[in-house]
């Protein structure tokens, strides 16, 4: 049953909003640096090579524990042009604003914005702020783009997983979404999981420093660790296999994934980043993300085989393996 | 909120004991039918069919409740979205069920007033806050939903509330369980029972069914070591040729089960017969609202007709519901019926045993 109308899953990160991308955007635009289909477009200007990326943030709610939509809009958009290898430079900032919003909260998110910007050694250089009539937009839209030069040695990309390589993953997973969620109206958990919320461009540095063959990087933001990793496994036409053991996943957002049947492993991450290393270099570059403050809880969940190209397995608990497959839409709650 | 104890019944030593103890044991091919549509993703997802011995099948039954919802049931279910003055509050998976033209998730992007909640309270606040709107829950579930949805009507009553209504679609399962044992061509060796609904019911609601069939049950929670608990169990029944009616949950589960649950569901529900997705009507196996809470009835608020409701052409739900086909025997699967473009809700649900087969299954 096909739609001609966009729904909520054409934005959900999963299948349905891939072949949004591939079906109908890319034929439209296409040209063979948008076709990479990375975090951020990687190009050469003038012999420099830049990473340049954009992200709008619609965040329901703007204000939950850990952050705001402010400095989520700054660190997502640093983290997609440190995931491209590249030290974050440059920011734009466009706020799309509903008419009766407070000027306390715009106050209060513009200063997160900006207090993340320093802590990422960003500068927000230009913007834009568009005012919307009441119901037309929903309190505040962001967007941020910004642009970052990569350097020399360094090629990062989603294809060049090779088989061997090590999969790091920086910490535990699902902490974002879960925060979102039990949020939201008609949530009514007492939780006290928070955002991971952060800027990773130190991070990266700190990892390029010890070894610049990092093959792939990437944050599992929305579709979460499933979603990230089975693209990698498309475009390096690699299998993967990961070990359910060794993924971090708090009790708390555990239990709420337990309670509302939900898969961690497809929940979104704003913090996080999974590394694709050369076996013989992944313990160095592993101390080096336990060296940064955000990055204390990283492990090693798995690594890329030759069998099975394309795939996502995991090796679970108790012995099995399964599949890890590409989320479809959104997940939703269960009923029983 | 912690829930630490989950990682007791995942702990691989364990497991590993029950499955050689599973290996040992198995001797005569045998066919168990996990009931619950929750079994079915939790076995997908520990990866439990790979360790069993080949002579254990393990079949999915009808206990997805999006999946054994009927069809006239979806259509009515969007035709009441199209209603000018009515919200719908629904739980989640059941948005994305093709229905025989559209889905409630289309209809949302059509302009329908579609909300999802967690809980049927939430709807009763939707209800209070939009005075001049009519909110239509709509009850699909089984015993464990049934109690709360009960409870929100009587609340509802309390609140002198005049725009609240429910859909009443639920199901039990201790009625379908006799039916799919007088269904001809179902073979089953033994249930594996679903842990939430027992939680509501108690073992007692099984107790005249396996008296009369004799065969083998286990209620079992839904980790891996429950389940492979509730398997071994199974199997030695079966090999000593000793069926009954075991507790495998029993940190959840009692004889008599949750009585005020139980007494709410009792209070504001009657048993009706109710037509289920591929097994037809099943005598007293539905909940319908008694007489003296009507006026929260949405099937009595409303005159909807469906009469071009037509379950979905080559879909094989019910067959695989009932345990005679597997999701790989049906065909659309993987070929026209996806995740991304579903047939049939066993493809939709987070429960469906299509979409754990897609999903789960190399």
């Amino acid at each position: 049953m096909k739609t001609n109308k966009i729904l909520l899953d054409h934005g959900s990160g999963g299948k349905i909003s891939h072949s949004l991308i591939t079906d109908i955007m890319l034929p439209i635009f296409d040209n063979p640096i948008l076709s990479q289909l990375n975090d951020g477009a990687i190009f050469d200007v003038e012999g420099k090579r830049l990473a340049f990326s954009t992200d709008t943030y619609v965040v329901d709610p703007i204000f939950f524990p850990g952050g705001n939509i402010g400095d989520l809009a700054i660190n997502g958009t640093v983290n997609d042009i440190a995931m491209c290898g590249a030290t974050p430079l440059y920011l734009s900032v466009g706020l799309v604003i509903e008419e009766g919003f407070s000027l306390d909260d715009l106050e209060e998110i513009l200063k997160s914005m900006s207090i993340a910007a320093e802590k990422a050694c960003v500068k927000v250089v230009t913007g834009d702020t568009k005012v919307v009539p009441t119901g037309v937009a929903d309190k505040i839209f962001i967007n941020t783009s910004g642009i970052g030069l990569i350097p020399e040695s360094v090629d990062i990309a989603s294809h060049k997983a090779r088989p061997g390589d090590k999969i790091i993953l920086s910490g535990s997973i699902g902490d974002h979404g879960i925060t979102v969620l039990t949020q939201r109206e008609g949530m009514t958990f007492d939780s006290s999981v928070i955002s991971d919320s952060a800027p990773l461009n130190h991070m990266v540095n700190g990892m390029l420093c010890v070894c610049n063959e990092i093959h792939v990087l990437r944050d599992p933001t929305r579709g979460g660790v499933g979603t990230a990793l089975n693209e990698i496994a498309n475009k390096s036409n690699a299998g993967i296999r990961i070990y359910e053991e060794k993924i971090p996943v708090k009790d708390e957002v555990a239990g709420i994934c337990e309670l509302l049947g939900f898969d961690p492993l497809y929940i979104a991450n704003e913090g996080k980043l999974l590394a694709f290393v050369d076996p013989d270099r992944a313990g160095d570059v592993l101390a080096a993300v336990k060296d940064d403050e955000f990055g204390k809880d990283a492990c090693i969940i798995g690594e890329v085989i030759s069998e099975h190209p394309r795939k996502v397995f995991m090796q679970t608990r108790i012995g099995g393996t399964r599949i890890v497959d590409m989320l479809t839409g959104e997940q939703l709650p269960r009923i029983c | 909120m912690t829930i630490k104890h989950i990682e007791e019944y995942r702990d691989p030593d364990t497991s590993r004991k029950i499955i050689d103890r599973i290996q040992n044991i198995s001797k005569s091919k045998i066919r168990i039918m996990e009931v619950c549509g929750t079994h079915t993703m939790s076995i997908f997802r520990s990866g439990i069919r790979a360790l069993l011995p080949n002579t254990i099948s393990l079949l999915s039954g009808p206990g997805c409740p999006v999946c054994v919802t009927a069809q006239n049931e979806i259509d009515a279910f969007i035709e009441l979205s199209r209603v000018d003055d009515v919200i719908i509050a629904t739980f989640g998976d059941i948005l994305r069920v093709p229905g025989t033209q559209s889905t409630l998730q289309k209809e949302k992007g059509y302009g329908g007033d579609i909300r999802v909640v967690y809980s049927t309270f939430d709807a009763l606040d939707i209800a209070r806050r939009n005075p001049g709107k009519r909110i239509v829950f709509l009850g699909v579930g089984f015993e464990t939903t049934a109690p709360t949805i009960a409870a929100s009507i009587i609340s509802a009553n309390e609140m002198g509330l005049d725009n609240f209504f429910v859909f009443s679609a639920h199901k039990l399962v201790p009625p379908a369980l006799e039916a799919l044992l007088e269904t001809d061509n179902v073979r089953i060796d033994g249930f594996i029972l679903p842990g939430h609904v027992s939680v509501i019911i108690g073992t007692k609601a099984y107790t005249p069914l396996f008296e009369k069939y004799k065969i083998p049950g286990a209620v079992a929670g839904f980790e891996p070591i429950d389940i492979l608990q509730a398997v071994s169990l199974l199997i030695e029944q079966i090999e000593s040729g000793h069926p009954r009616l075991e507790n495998a949950y029993i940190r959840a589960v009692t004889f008599d089960g949750n009585k005020k649950a139980q007494k709410i569901m009792h209070d504001v529900f009657e048993t009706v017969d109710i037509n289920w997705r591929g097994m037809g009507t099943i005598p007293k196996s539905g909940l319908k609202i008694r007489k003296g809470y009507a006026a929260f009835d949405a099937q009595r608020e409303f005159d909807i007709l469906v009469p071009y409701s037509k379950d979905p052409k080559g879909c094989a739900c019910g067959e695989i519901l009932t345990g005679m086909k597997i999701p790989p025997e049906c065909i659309l699967y993987k070929k026209i019926c996806t995740p991304m473009d579903p047939v049939g809700p066993c493809m939709v649900s987070s429960e469906g045993t299509c979409a754990a087969y897609y999903r789960y299954h190399s």
